[in-house]
């Protein structure tokens, strides 16, 4: 298994530029995402990575050795693509076998090999059925399979999960992750669903028009997202964003807008001008104390919470609360934000701001 | 708007029974979400009622009167499909007056104007009013969709999975909406999905559906809080009910076979030891995965929890439901 490193990659189409100076480390055994909305440029990250597509210019490194120019063949890793393709007039067997018997392996070893991959999968009492009566799960083990099978340096799956039903995904989901944790083969692994990402992911890099956003922790990203766009990407309700227009001074653990004092983290910068104060729903408590006040538009249970949108001075709020507190359609309440877990940006960079809660996560030039 | 009654309505398709004496009140001015996998005879419900199929036997009364001999323009419904379909040719302002220039309905072109105005603003798409269907964006095209629904005045409104082709945002934003359309107009509305979200979040009743019967209707919160069965425990919540056997932990009632626990109705700290399989830190929830006795259980806990594969922890259920053999709650 390996190290993958990406160093300042950039590809063009004539004047399109899909990846513009993408730099991150995907470290040998991880389960990594290449997450951001389409058109941002992951899949083309991908298909570079496996040598389907040459960069421009920049360098990918598997296990230390420089591959960015190398066809596909000879970088020794597996794709794994939405729609998986499998030989419809071959067994199961036979699909499993063939880039063993295309390698020329010698055949007892094959057959040892597709029995090791078969139980890791499960799928030993299908191995001589036909694949095209097998269910959408089986099909998609058999792929991995196939993929498995050969023992690559990594895994590459662009949207694996992308075509199944809901329940099913959430199924297979859990089951590739702790796939790769039996196996331990570092897999990089593209998605636009943040939760998907959130969940199967060790490591996270969000992308955005060809741009590296955020790298890190699935837990680093969304509590120290260094970007507006990544604060709004990840999270479901996302982010609030507060605007407003003021001022913070180096050390401040505090700012002020419409007339109240509200908590930050202590700011390491010193900025003016138009601000955004963000903070996730979950760090807002509904409280009669709070003269920040804001009415309640609408309310959605969720079984043990609910969210609750509220209009305020500063534009629309979702709040997550518990479902057993009150909270009424029309009415006006108090808000409290907990300030220690706030981000503040920079409307016009769109950049988080850096303080106490996001140093050493979040670095800007 | 008017109520909606089912009476024993069956309805098959060659051998497979979609509804099998399926019997369900839909009152007047109620938001009903009909939750179901696929095949339960959702969307056979809808289209039973918007005359689209017939029934085998039973009874579909609108507003008190039978409608089963009528065809689906005399039922006085409106049906919005998950696919938009709308006149390519037209422009927006166009596809949503066309259910109003039906010859049925009549209806004066100074009316027709001031409801399209009417319904755009609702959906927040009077600046495309003048554009052709065709450059308008999915979002834009769905709401289209709904807005040739919500000019009309039925007696009815038929949704089946309308969200679902949308993205994750828009979703958000049209649920809120939808939801606002409903207190507002005073609408019936039946809705068919698969999202629970959808379903916790905007019904003011959730109909169960399995195997073309009814095996609950209330509110979100009592399905999630007060379900009937197995079946339906599983319908509702995320990450799903734990299922294990009643043994598994002491305190069961005779007659229990299985125990069924949300992920948040498990106390941690006393009780028996599980290992921790994984940890998935959500940002707004971490997710611990548990194996006790070979059984695999899902619990919250703390964001920032210190947990870590390998580690044990002690569990013991703090508010269980418990179902006997055939799956039914016991009480």
């Amino acid at each position: 298994m390996a190290e993958i490193r990406i160093q300042n990659l950039r590809k063009e189409f004539g004047d399109f530029v899909a990846v513009q100076s993408s730099s991150f480390t995907i470290e040998d055994g991880e389960f990594f995402m290449l997450l951001g909305p389409s058109g941002c440029g992951k899949t083309t990250t991908l298909r570079m990575i496996a040598g389907l597509e040459l960069p421009t210019s920049g360098e990918i490194y598997i296990d230390r050795e420089e591959v960015s120019q190398r066809p596909a063949s000879h970088r020794d890793i597996a794709f794994v693509f939405q729609m998986f393709a499998l030989y419809p007039h071959m067994n199961v067997r036979k699909n499993i076998s063939y880039p063993l018997v295309s390698q020329r392996m010698p055949r007892d070893q094959i057959r040892r090999k597709v029995a090791e991959v078969a139980g890791i999968l499960g799928i030993e009492d299908i191995l001589d059925s036909p694949v095209s009566g097998l269910s959408g799960g089986d099909r998609q083990r058999v792929a991995l399979g196939r993929a498995i099978v050969r023992d690559p340096k990594c895994f590459l799956m662009d949207e694996p999960l992308g075509a199944l039903d809901a329940e099913f995904r959430e199924r297979m989901s859990e089951e590739l992750r702790s796939l790769h944790d039996r196996m331990g083969a570092t897999t990089v692994y593209v998605t636009h669903d943040q939760l998907e990402a959130m969940q199967m992911g060790d490591k996270i890099v969000v992308m955005n028009q060809g741009v590296v956003e955020q790298f890190g922790t699935p837990q680093d990203i969304y509590d120290k997202p260094a970007t507006m766009f990544v604060a709004d990407f990840i999270g479901s309700p996302s982010m609030n964003f507060l605007r407003f227009h003021g001022s913070v001074e180096a050390g401040a653990t505090t700012v002020a807008f419409h007339q109240q004092t509200m908590d930050i983290p202590a700011s390491h910068e010193t900025i003016a001008g138009d601000l955004v104060y963000g903070v996730r729903p979950e760090q807002i408590r509904l409280s009669d104390a709070s003269s920040y006040r804001a009415e309640v538009v609408a309310t959605e249970y969720l079984g043990t919470t609910q969210i609750v949108t509220l209009k305020t001075f500063e534009g629309a709020v979702k709040a997550r609360i518990p479902s057993g507190q009150a909270a009424k359609v029309g009415t006006s309440v108090g808000l409290e934000f907990n300030g220690s877990t706030v981000t503040l940006f920079d409307r016009s960079s769109g950049r988080a701001i850096r303080s106490a809660l996001n140093q050493g996560v979040v670095s800007h030039g | 708007m008017a109520d909606v009654v089912l009476q024993d309505v069956t309805k098959s398709f060659g051998a497979t029974r979609a509804t099998d004496g399926l019997t369900m009140e839909i009152a007047d001015g109620a938001f009903v979400v009909l939750l179901g996998p696929t095949g339960a005879g959702k969307t056979t419900t809808l289209r039973l009622i918007s005359g689209l199929e017939r029934p085998d036997s039973g009874d579909i009364r609108i507003d008190g009167r039978s409608v089963v001999g009528e065809t689906p323009a005399q039922r006085d419904v409106a049906m919005v499909f998950q696919q938009y379909s709308l006149y390519p040719h037209m422009s927006v302002r166009q596809n949503l007056a066309f259910p109003l220039r039906s010859p049925i309905l009549k209806t004066p072109e100074d009316e027709i104007e001031r409801k399209v105005r009417e319904v755009a603003e609702v959906l927040q798409i009077t600046a495309k009013l003048d554009n052709k269907a065709t450059a308008l964006s999915g979002g834009e095209m769905q709401r289209v969709s709904i807005g040739r629904a919500l000019v009309r005045d039925p007696a009815i409104y038929l949704m089946d999975e309308p969200l679902s082709s949308l993205d994750a945002k828009l979703r958000a934003e049209l649920r809120i909406e939808l939801k606002r359309i409903h207190a507002s107009l005073g609408a019936t509305l039946l809705y068919v999905t698969h999202d629970q979200i959808e379903a916790m979040t905007m019904a003011t009743s959730v109909g169960v559906l399995d195997a073309g019967r009814l095996v609950q209707f209330g509110t979100p919160r009592e399905i999630y809080e007060e379900p009937v069965s197995l079946y339906v425990a599983g319908r509702l919540g995320l990450p799903r009910i734990n299922v294990l056997p009643a043994g598994l932990f002491a305190g069961a009632p005779a007659g229990a076979k299985s125990i069924g626990l949300r992920p948040e109705h498990i106390g941690h700290g006393e009780g028996k030891p599980a290992t921790v399989d994984r940890v998935e830190q959500l940002g707004d929830q971490a997710r611990l995965h548990l194996s006790l006795d070979g059984h695999q259980i899902v619990t919250l806990t703390d964001l920032h929890t210190d947990l870590k594969q390998g580690d044990t922890v002690r569990i013991q259920p703090r508010s269980a439901l418990y179902f006997d053999a055939s799956g039914d709650r016991i009480r």
